[in-house]
């Protein structure tokens, strides 16, 4: 499904180099999950894969389903099925939620060649997958994110998720900032999704998140390259002792 | 404000010739007062303090500059609306296309046609608020109007009117120049909607005279026309009386040049002032808002909002000001202009004024200029909405504030759907 292969990327502006030759595949079906320390890249990894500007890709590739992500704009990746729940959603004042979302997922159908979807069949399937995560309808109606408290991005995010249905998601840290039940009900959201035609890339600090979603593969990232990878045990590792030893056994 | 002699020889040499229209008693003192008026102030130059930011040159010269006819190719705007249209095709009333002057609540009459007597009602109000205006800062070019103007309506509202009456201003000739006067007195308690519509010359020069009084309200939504070399110089002057209120909203997309001035005096307790504007420019574009509104009573409120979105080197200019007069206790002031640049071309200069006189006041003003929010674009485009369809969404958010200014639910989606038609067209 997404496969990445030596990137390498450094800032446009300064000449900084971050991702260090990332070589990662997820396989369809699969949930993979990537921990490492602050500053070692993970972030910028899911905005490169997304097509965000700034970045200046000098080595490597990454296709999803064969095709070349890195030759695409962001709304092309997007349509490719690629979806990115962000770290730090961000707020768009005087854009409502609805018209937003309408327009996503209609954008994304004409991308494709689909029929898009009427207003009619679009409401009722926003208030469906609405109330499974708990957002209400007035949430809906206002702009996009502004004055939701941390928690309610994320769900916001997971809720897009759910409308776009996309075939590669990517998950940083969608953890952060949420209380236990809203964390079920994330996980929950994500689960629903899980499907054999489906991978998922969930970037996460804590064992916690991955107690609800079990991942397949665990990678360690460190200084802009993956170090370690392994089985649901190493994440297990890296919460009992920190990432100390993996990065004295590496060096 | 001293003239200088060379300014005075300017404004002398370009009045020579030019002949006040032909009219009644009334008329024709009050036009020859206006012309008095503007010899002693004289025509707007570059080195005017009100004038820094947008040169007057080619709306004072003796000749409009040309400016092509531009087929629109759409359905006029407020079309599907019941109203009652006046049209005026480069300046000049068409009976034909107009709609009978006629309708409950209202009496409407052509200032061509009332100029001619000797004695109309009309002759207390033409010119008097304008007169008003001309403190503490002049404009020369409504004394000019006043002056000059051949044409334009006078309605006198006596209730509350159940359609909107339209101006509608057509183009016809690359090389016109139309100057028309409009005079409206609301009596108290009567309600009046104003639609203004259409390019109407390559050079246009009109003044509306407001008169709104206590417990009146009045309406006015304007959208000034797509023809990309037209000139404009407008005024609105409104005196508001107590509890009444006065709504203005302009969208101007396109011209060459444009000069918007609304002139409100809150003269009664409790009114309530809104001036409002969005412009869309792209490329040969400048559009500059001037609004001045005095508060000289207690406990009123005054909103301007404006919006600009520049593009291609196009150029904004707000100069706007709040003045309180001392004893307007109570006074709730309110004062927005912002830019949206598009690219670096573009520019948004700003002069916000608050003057106040009295200690018990509310007043907030800000300016802002920026470009659009990457952030927030590349959220958008994650999601799967193209660039150019994500960047008139932000454009449309970042002139909502303005557009809901509007209190009319069917006027303001018709204006919304002509900013959404005009970012369509401008897609890549
Ligand atoms: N636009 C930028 N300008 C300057 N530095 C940047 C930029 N983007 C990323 N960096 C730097 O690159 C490094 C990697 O950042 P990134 O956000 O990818 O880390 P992360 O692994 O997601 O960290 P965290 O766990 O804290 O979210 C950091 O040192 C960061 O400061
Ligand atoms: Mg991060």
């Amino acid at each position: 499904m997404l496969e990445i292969k030596g990137l390498k990327v450094q800032l446009e502006d300064e000449d900084k180099q971050i991702l260090k030759g990332v070589d990662l595949k997820v396989e369809a079906g699969k949930v993979h999950a990537i921990m490492g320390p602050n500053g070692s890249g993970k972030s910028t990894l899911s905005y490169v894969l997304s097509g965000k500007d700034g970045y200046e890709v000098t080595e490597g590739s990454a296709t999803l389903s064969g095709e070349d992500l890195l030759e695409l704009e962001a709304e092309e990746r997007a349509a490719l099925g690629l979806f990115l729940a962000f770290q730090y959603p961000v707020e768009i004042p005087g854009v409502g939620n609805m018209t937003f979302l309408r327009t996503a997922v209609n954008s994304q159908r004409k991308a494709r060649g689909e029929e898009e979807l009427s207003a009619k069949d679009f409401l009722q399937e926003i208030r469906a997958k609405a109330k499974t995560l708990k957002i209400d309808a007035d949430m809906l109606k206002r702009p996009v994110n502004v004055g939701f408290s941390g928690g309610e991005k994320k769900r916001n995010e997971i809720l897009q998720m759910a409308m776009l249905e996309p075939k590669m998601c990517i998950l940083d840290e969608t953890d952060s900032g949420l209380d236990v039940d809203a964390m079920k009900l994330v996980s929950e959201g994500v689960n629903a999704l899980r499907d054999e035609g489906r991978g998922f890339l969930v970037i996460t600090h804590y064992q916690r998140l991955l107690d609800h979603i079990k991942p397949d593969v665990v990678h360690i990232m460190a200084d802009g390259r993956i170090i370690k990878t392994g089985g649901p045990e190493l994440a297990l590792e890296v919460e009992k002792n920190g990432y100390a030893d993996i990065l004295a056994e590496m060096a | 404000m001293a003239v200088t002699a060379k300014k005075m020889d300017a404004t002398a040499a370009r009045l020579e010739g030019m002949n006040l229209p032909a009219g009644g008693k009334w008329a024709t003192e009050a036009r020859e007062d206006a012309l008095a008026r503007l010899r002693e102030m004289g025509l707007p130059d570059r080195r005017d303090e009100y004038w820094k930011y947008t040169r007057p040159d080619t709306l004072t010269q003796a000749d409009a500059p040309e400016a092509l006819v531009f087929d629109a190719q759409e359905t006029p705007l407020f079309d599907g609306f019941d109203r009652l249209k006046v049209v005026f095709v480069d300046g000049v009333f068409d009976a034909a296309q107009s709609d009978d002057l006629a309708c409950e609540g209202l009496s409407i009459e052509r200032l061509a046609d009332v100029a001619q007597k000797d004695i109309h009602w009309v002759r207390d109000l033409y010119g008097a608020l304008e007169i008003n205006g001309q403190t503490p800062v002049h404009r020369p070019l409504a004394a000019l109007n006043s002056a000059f103007a051949t044409d334009g309506v006078v309605i006198h509202v006596t209730g509350k009117v159940s359609k909107p009456v339209n101006l509608i201003y057509r183009h016809n000739s690359n090389s016109s120049d139309a100057i028309l006067h409009h005079v409206i007195k609301l009596d108290a308690g009567a309600e009046l909607t104003v639609l203004e519509n259409g390019p109407a010359a390559a050079r246009f020069n009109k003044s509306m005279e407001v008169d709104v009084a206590d417990g009146a309200s009045f309406h006015h939504v304007r959208a000034q026309g797509r023809d990309h070399e037209r000139r404009a110089v407008t005024h609105i002057f409104g005196r508001l009386g107590t509890e009444s209120v006065f709504k203005s909203f302009t969208l101007t997309v396109n011209g060459r040049l444009t000069r918007n001035e609304a002139i409100l005096e809150l003269t009664g307790d409790d009114a309530v002032a809104h001036v409002a504007g969005a412009c869309l420019g792209d490329g040969d574009f400048h559009h500059d808002d001037t609004v001045f509104v005095t508060h000289d009573a207690v406990n009123c409120e005054s909103r301007q909002v404006y919006k600009k979105v520049l593009r291609n080197g196009a150029t904004g200019v707000f100069q706007g000001k709040i003045l309180v007069q001392p004893g307007a206790q109570k006074t709730d002031g309110y004062q927005i202009s912002q830019s949206l640049l598009l690219d670096e071309d573009s520019q948004f200069l700003a002069k916000p004024e608050l003057e106040i006189y009295a200690d018990d006041v509310a007043c907030s003003h800000g300016s802002t200029s920026g470009a659009i929010d990457e952030d927030a674009l590349f959220y958008l485009r994650a999601r799967g909405v193209p660039k150019d369809i994500a960047t008139d969404l932000m454009v449309l958010s970042f002139v909502a504030e303005a557009v809901d200014e509007i209190e009319n639910e069917d006027l303001r989606d018709e204006i919304l759907a002509r900013l959404e038609g005009w970012l369509e067209r401008r897609r890549d």
